[in-house]
């Protein structure tokens, strides 16, 4: 029987079988950061374990530090604590840090792909639940909680039991207006947040198979949001394309050599999935989140639903304190709500091609008088690239904050939060109850809805613009 | 770590799909307050009034299960973030046992790091246990014979050999792991072979 991407992938890591579908695997690339790597490093420490594979792991500060220009480690001084920890351990450990205000430093998914460091083929750790992003470039790429990433510092590899595999097909292309993260909410408010638990998605089809990798980036990046800890999308020319040249990829000889096997990797046509799902591009519409799970979307030009509408008395009352923490009512339209913030940044959405999505919507307008907007770029290479052409003065002029690379205000972690019962737009991930703050109401969309949000005031549908 | 092997006690309920680790333990917590501390901040966003007193509704916070060391919640349970201190706030509110349909997949490896029990019933069963607990009865959790008693009934669960082990001998998986280090480095010198492009950055890293 033929295997999969995934099956192909997790066989050539196994060190050891387990039994049960267990196996010791090896981790060839460990992302760490100030969050969850400081204090693991300092665990690490204290059981007196070297690194087992310093070169092999990377270390950058995203989520407390502050977004601000000319931040320090004053800046949010809790955070300051983490960096400085995460700064100690990787010296110690003879890891390699990117720096804050150094080409490398950035959120861990936005950085590890750009610097090629990802890799097709590769297995992709970080004590971060986004960290199935990377699976877009063809690695077998997962989160994992504190005492993993101490076992992965301690031994460069995991135990990990294999998990089902399920293929989403999306056939024909997107509309116009319509983007990777309309689409994977989409497919989110179609299968819900609990269908992928348990599962390795692999995304394909025509819509996929003609996506940037960028585009494939944010696709894997809300796979965790359907429940599956690992996504990807098969390597071909698009990613090989993308990889070429980057700092850490190979060069050269060695990097025909790596695409000749990485070609290799991609699934046989007769192997099986446990499960499958398809579905067609074309019904695809630009899509909001009305509630605080990420199953709870519609498309722009439709109503919030009723929680009358439902059989299940539970699932009923979970629709009405959604709604009641949203602040919205049954039946109403969501275009034209006011908005009083907008968030353009995270690891769903914060690479160059987000940022110029949502600059040619600012170009020539103003932000709304009662927003707020900030633009905080994933990383410090998209920092720069967006300031050579000029991007960066196109939001400034419309009324934005231009900010430094983190993971900001996605998470919350580093002091910058949305106000209580502020509604925001945002292009993260996660709606969650208290996600962004203390009672900060997030719509999750795109990033050129969140920037029609922003200089019309309220949820605007981006065609209609 | 903690082993698990046999818990007696009340369960308390939360019967709410999609409870996801930010919930759990807002994330400025974790930068803030010691691992035992957690628990006073565990569901922070969803047990108190809008005028800050408790919420009657939110019933693991309430005086009759005050102790309860078992938690019976909705599907897809610990969603969300990877961060291993949902489990540390859940372990310091008293809990060693969560009982839900499902549960999202980082949390659930977590809580076996931790000496945690999650059970994964299907649906039906767990409201059944889930009206038990509203009742407040004893619930009996035994990992070895791996079955659920309360109220004079018995329900098996499954769980992996391999995670149940784990618990009942409160396993340490690196010190476990390390044993095998003549295996990885064997391996990883195949691999460099194999595939000297995972290996080949350091000297690209000096120009970066």
């Amino acid at each position: 029987m033929g295997r999969t991407l995934f099956d192909k992938i997790w066989d050539e890591h196994v060190i050891k079988d387990l039994g049960d579908g267990w196996a010791l695997l090896h981790i060839d690339r460990h992302l760490l950061h100030d969050l969850s790597g400081a204090p693991a490093l300092s665990e690490l420490g204290k059981r007196k374990l070297p690194p087992h594979d310093p070169v092999l792991c990377f270390a950058t500060p995203d989520h407390v530090v502050s977004s601000a220009p000319g931040r320090t480690e004053k800046t949010y001084p809790l955070g300051g604590m983490l960096w400085a920890g995460l700064k100690q351990g990787s010296e110690k450990g003879g890891i390699r840090l990117f720096d804050l205000g150094r080409p490398g430093q950035g959120i861990v998914h936005v950085m590890a792909p750009e610097m090629g460091i990802a890799l097709p083929g590769t297995t992709l750790v970080c004590g971060d639940s986004h960290t199935c992003t990377n699976g877009g470039l063809g690695a077998m790429a997962f989160g994992i909680g504190s005492s993993e990433i101490v076992h992965v510092l301690a031994t460069q590899t995991l135990r990990q039991q294999k998990p089902l595999r399920m293929r989403i097909r999306i056939d024909g292309r997107l509309s116009a207006g319509v983007t990777a993260k309309d689409l994977v909410l989409h497919l989110i408010g179609r299968l819900g947040a609990s269908a992928g638990v348990g599962y390795a998605v692999e995304f394909a089809g025509e819509a996929v198979e003609t996506m940037p990798v960028e585009g494939r980036l944010t696709l894997c990046n809300l796979a965790v949001e359907l429940g599956a800890k690992y996504a990807q999308v098969a390597p071909d020319e698009i990613t090989f394309d993308y990889l070429r040249e980057r700092p850490f990829a190979p060069r050269g000889e060695a990097f025909e050599q790596a695409v000749g096997h990485w070609r290799s990797l991609v699934g046989d046509t007769d192997a099986l999935f446990d499960s499958e799902h398809r579905f067609h591009a074309g019904e695809v519409a630009p899509s909001v989140t009305w509630g605080t799970s990420p199953d709870q979307v519609i498309a722009i030009d439709g109503r919030v639903p009723d929680p009358a509408s439902l059989d299940d008395a539970q699932r009923a009352q979970e629709w009405r304190a959604a709604l009641e923490y949203m602040g919205l009512e049954a039946g109403q339209a969501l275009a034209g709500t006011p908005v009083d913030w907008v968030f353009i940044g995270s690891c769903a959405n914060s690479r160059l091609s987000d940022l110029r999505d949502a600059a040619r919507v600012v170009r020539g307008r103003k932000v709304a008088g009662s927003v707020t907007a900030w633009v905080v770029p994933g990383s410090e290479l998209v920092k720069r690239a967006a300031e050579a052409e000029g991007l960066d003065q196109v939001f400034r002029e419309a009324g934005f904050d231009w900010r430094e690379p983190g993971c900001s205000m996605c998470v919350a972690a580093n002091g910058e939060r949305i106000a209580p019962g502020a509604r925001a737009v945002s292009t993260s991930n996660r709606n969650f109850v208290g996600r962004q703050g203390p009672g900060a109401r997030t719509h999750l969309a795109s990033p050129a809805m969140a920037a029609a949000a922003a200089v019309s005031g309220v949820l605007t549908d981006i065609r209609s613009l | 770590m903690q082993t698990f092997t046999r818990l007696s006690g009340l369960a308390a309920p939360l019967p709410r799909a999609n409870l996801d680790t930010d919930v759990i333990i807002r994330i400025e917590r974790l930068t803030s307050v010691p691992r035992d501390k957690l628990g006073e901040y565990a569901f922070e966003a969803i047990r108190y009034l809008p005028d800050g007193t408790p919420d009657p509704a939110f019933l693991p916070g309430s005086a009759a299960f005050a102790g309860a060391p078992i938690l019976v919640s909705g599907a897809n349970f610990g969603c969300g973030s990877s961060r291993e201190s949902a489990v540390w706030a859940l372990q310091s509110m008293g809990y060693r046992c969560i009982i839900a349909p499902s549960f999202g997949s980082i949390f659930y490896n977590n809580c076996f790091q931790n000496g945690v029990l999650p059970v994964s019933l299907d649906e039906a069963a767990v409201q059944k246990l889930g009206a038990l607990a509203r009742e407040g009865r004893t619930f009996d959790v035994d990992l070895q014979r791996q079955v659920i008693e309360v109220d004079g009934q018995s329900l098996a669960f499954d769980i992996d050999p391999l995670r149940r082990d784990m618990l009942l001998q409160g396993l340490d998986e690196v010190g476990a792991t390390l044993l095998e280090d003549a295996l990885i480095r064997a391996w990883q010198a195949a691999d460099r072979q194999r595939r000297p492009w995972v290996w080949a950055l350091g000297e690209e890293g000096a120009s970066c």
